[in-house]
């Protein structure tokens, strides 16, 4: 009896709450929820900043990816001015930069020559490029409009050894790196969610064989695995097919893990009355799958999916660092990072290291939003520490 | 107990036989071999090459060759020849097994002495101040590259510090030498790096502590250890952690692969040359049997690695049956 007089005790203030407002449908209770979480939200902007940034990379960029200005090698990040003799400006400005050889070491690095400014100006016509790919253009957001190769450049984060700017570079490289992650993000999903259904909704020998299927994959470790597929890329491919090569490697991995899940859930799911009407109705079992189960995994796949996607920005980083990923002239934030890949070089060419905060950043971001968005999509997580001692 | 280990080991032998297999299949897909990169040079004479291939095997057809390295390997525990260091496998491998060792060993317990106390107490004291920034600190572990944090150190040591000795495991004249004092502070020294890299990859594990150790608090029995009025040590140790080991051994056992593919990029950054460094280089230039054998080894591990995981379990827990 005491049992039982306690369950309304516990269920009014819960009925008060929502009384008090429309009743809210599931995805409306997600998204409330991942609005307060802080860190998710942060994380959300963050990733909407970074997508903006990759669209419109070549507009946001003061010069071509692949332009090389053989004067300026290895030039270290131009300084942005404000105050100059004649006091401050509210236009910024550079100086160019002229090359010093040092008498003893032979080194040569760059210094400022105060004799000229170059204004930087707002919405000028750079070198012309395809807005989206779709529509050509001159316009580039910002640059000091001088011809390349001569003084009076600007280059945010430095330049490599062939004297490409390594901000247009960076800018240019998110793509390639944000791109990898939900390209094979779709292709494993596409994998994971047919064989994972198959396996888990027709049992049997087909469950058994892809099961074993699974498990074969699964049991090299992921590094040395992605490294050698990445050796079998051949050689003469070009950089946009290796790109695709980089693609198919992850997902062939990816879905495997994915699989296992699904087929769990689908096992459960198989039995319940809306899969058994459907069936009943005479319902393919391709369209079962991907029309009645998969909606009912719907809040799973989207946790992984955000959650996946970091953990490709990092493989392929680490591919390309190891020089087995994106090839040249294509670039992205680990084939940036090659070129800093030793002692020597980081300590006369520091800057080359910058790339490295974007892909920080941008795992980061996508970790929270995921973090967020799995604890929106429990409904039994209750934010506060309230449920947990 | 004795049986189900020996069943487990005579279950991995398939496994290895299509790990081996798939590994075989994966370096013979890329096109070309060792002696491609040597066709069109003018220095080197043709009939050489084919000459070379016959003696290297490469003119065999495919499931032969399979088949070739396949005996070897049982009957001679000959795992293949490395063409361009001129060496059987088992050489090189077993050349660079100290090397290896003395980085991953350390790094594997240094990682797990960082790890256990942090996630321990980021679970007992739950949205705390300390807890947060834990969670900051090891989300940032989680987010930056392995090299890249390896870049990291070695860049703060050398412009930070000035250190001049840093990258390989000994400086020169302890090469070869015996060990002795010396050795040993020059070899900690240049583990040091390693060390701080290993602090840093700890995030991903303290994460999974705290999750562990919170579910685990959460279950009634817990409560009901509160309720009976034990102390909040005993109710921590006792109860909680001793039920969270279950699954702190899972993933023990799961790390052991992806330590020894993990130290890779610690290979490559401070030029440490143990195993992985040689799958690497052995990569670059498609050293065949280099690259299989130590797919083999590595995936080997990752089974021996759930092997001992699930032979704990079954000495830890009496719940688990073996038979």
């Amino acid at each position: 009896m005491i049992e039982k007089s306690r369950v309304p005790a516990l269920e009014i203030p819960l009925q008060r709450e929502e009384s008090a407002h429309e009743p809210l449908t599931y995805w409306q209770l997600v998204w409330r929820r991942l609005r307060r979480h802080r860190l998710g939200v942060i994380g959300g902007v963050v990733v909407g900043i970074l997508v903006f940034i990759a669209l419109f990379a070549d507009f946001l960029s003061p010069y071509d990816y692949a332009t090389q200005q053989r004067q300026f090698l290895f030039a270290s990040p131009t300084v942005v001015h404000f105050f100059s003799d004649q006091g401050f400006s509210i236009q910024p400005f550079v100086y160019g930069l002229r090359e010093i050889t040092d008498p003893v070491t032979f080194q040569q690095y760059y210094v400022e020559d105060h004799t000229k400014k170059y204004p930087i100006y707002f919405f000028i016509q750079g070198e012309p490029h395809k807005v989206l790919g779709l529509i050509p253009t001159r316009l580039r957001l910002f640059g000091t409009a001088q011809p390349i190769n001569t003084l009076g450049q600007i280059f945010i984060f430095g330049t490599d050894k062939f004297g490409r700017d390594v901000f247009s570079r960076t800018l240019i490289g998110s793509r390639v790196s944000l791109a990898i992650g939900p390209f094979s993000l779709i292709i494993s999903l596409f994998l994971g969610i047919l064989f994972g259904g198959l396996s888990g909704y027709l049992g049997g020998w087909v469950d058994m064989l892809i099961q074993r299927l699974i498990e074969v994959i699964q049991s090299f470790p992921q590094l040395p695995v992605f490294l050698a597929l990445a050796y079998v890329l051949p050689p003469g491919w070009s950089p946009t097919l290796v790109f695709f090569g980089i693609i198919f490697i992850f997902s062939f991995i990816g879905w495997t893990g994915l699989a296992r899940v699904l087929r769990g859930q689908f096992l459960a799911l198989r039995e319940q009355e809306f899969a058994l009407a459907a069936k009943a109705v005479g319902a393919s079992n391709l369209r079962i799958i991907f029309k009645h189960l998969v909606p009912n995994t719907m809040s799973y796949l989207i946790v992984i999916s955000t959650l996946a996607i970091p953990a490709t920005i990092l493989g392929e980083s680490g591919l390309s660092f190891l020089g087995l990923g994106i090839r040249e002239p294509m670039t992205s934030w680990g084939l940036l990072l090659q070129q800093a890949n030793s002692i020597p070089t980081l300590t006369l060419y520091p800057w080359l290291f910058i790339p490295s905060t974007f892909i920080v950043i941008s795992v980061l971001a996508f970790n929270s939003l995921g973090d967020a968005l799995r604890d929106a999509f429990d409904p039994f997580s209750i934010q506060g520490g309230r449920t947990r001692t | 107990m004795l049986g189900y280990v020996m069943r487990r080991l005579l279950y991995m032998i398939p496994t290895l036989l299509v790990i081996s297999f798939v590994s075989f299949a994966i370096i013979q897909l890329a096109p070309g071999n060792y002696l491609t990169q040597f066709q069109g040079n003018d220095r080197v004479d043709q009939e050489t090459l084919q000459e070379y291939a016959k003696s290297l095997g490469l003119d065999q057809p495919f499931f032969a060759r399979y088949f070739l390295w396949l005996q070897n390997i049982i009957l001679h525990r000959d795992f293949g020849y490395s063409f361009e260091l001129h060496q059987p496998v088992t050489k090189l491998f077993l050349d660079r097994l100290p090397m290896t060792l003395l980085v991953t060993i350390p790094f594997f317990i240094i990682t797990w002495l960082v790890a256990i106390p942090l996630g321990i107490y980021s679970a007992t004291h739950q949205y705390s101040w300390g807890d947060y920034s834990l969670t900051v600190l090891s989300f940032l572990g989680l987010s930056i590259p392995t090299f890249v944090f390896a870049l990291g150190v070695m860049y703060v040591m050398v412009a930070g510090f000035g250190a001049t000795s840093v990258g390989g495991l000994f400086t020169e004249k302890y090469i070869g030498a015996p060990w002795s004092w010396g050795k040993l502070l020059d070899y900690l020294w240049h583990l040091l790096p390693v060390l701080i890299i290993a602090v840093g990859s700890a995030g991903s594990l303290i994460r999974l502590m705290r999750g562990t150790l919170l579910d685990v608090l959460n279950q009634q029995y817990v409560q009901t250890a509160r309720a009976k009025g034990l102390s909040e040590r005993v109710v921590l140790y006792k109860h909680a952690l001793r039920n969270a080991l279950n699954i702190f051994i899972t993933i023990l056992g799961g790390s052991f692969s992806g330590l020894i593919a993990g130290s890779l990029f610690i290979a490559i950054v401070l030029n440490i040359p143990n195993i992985e460094l040689l799958f690497y280089s052995a990569l670059r230039i498609g050293d065949e049997y280099v690259i299989m054998t130590l797919l083999l080894f590595f995936s080997s591990l990752l089974l021996l690695g759930n092997l001992f995981a699930d032979i704990m379990l079954a000495l830890v827990d009496p719940r688990i049956r073996y038979d």
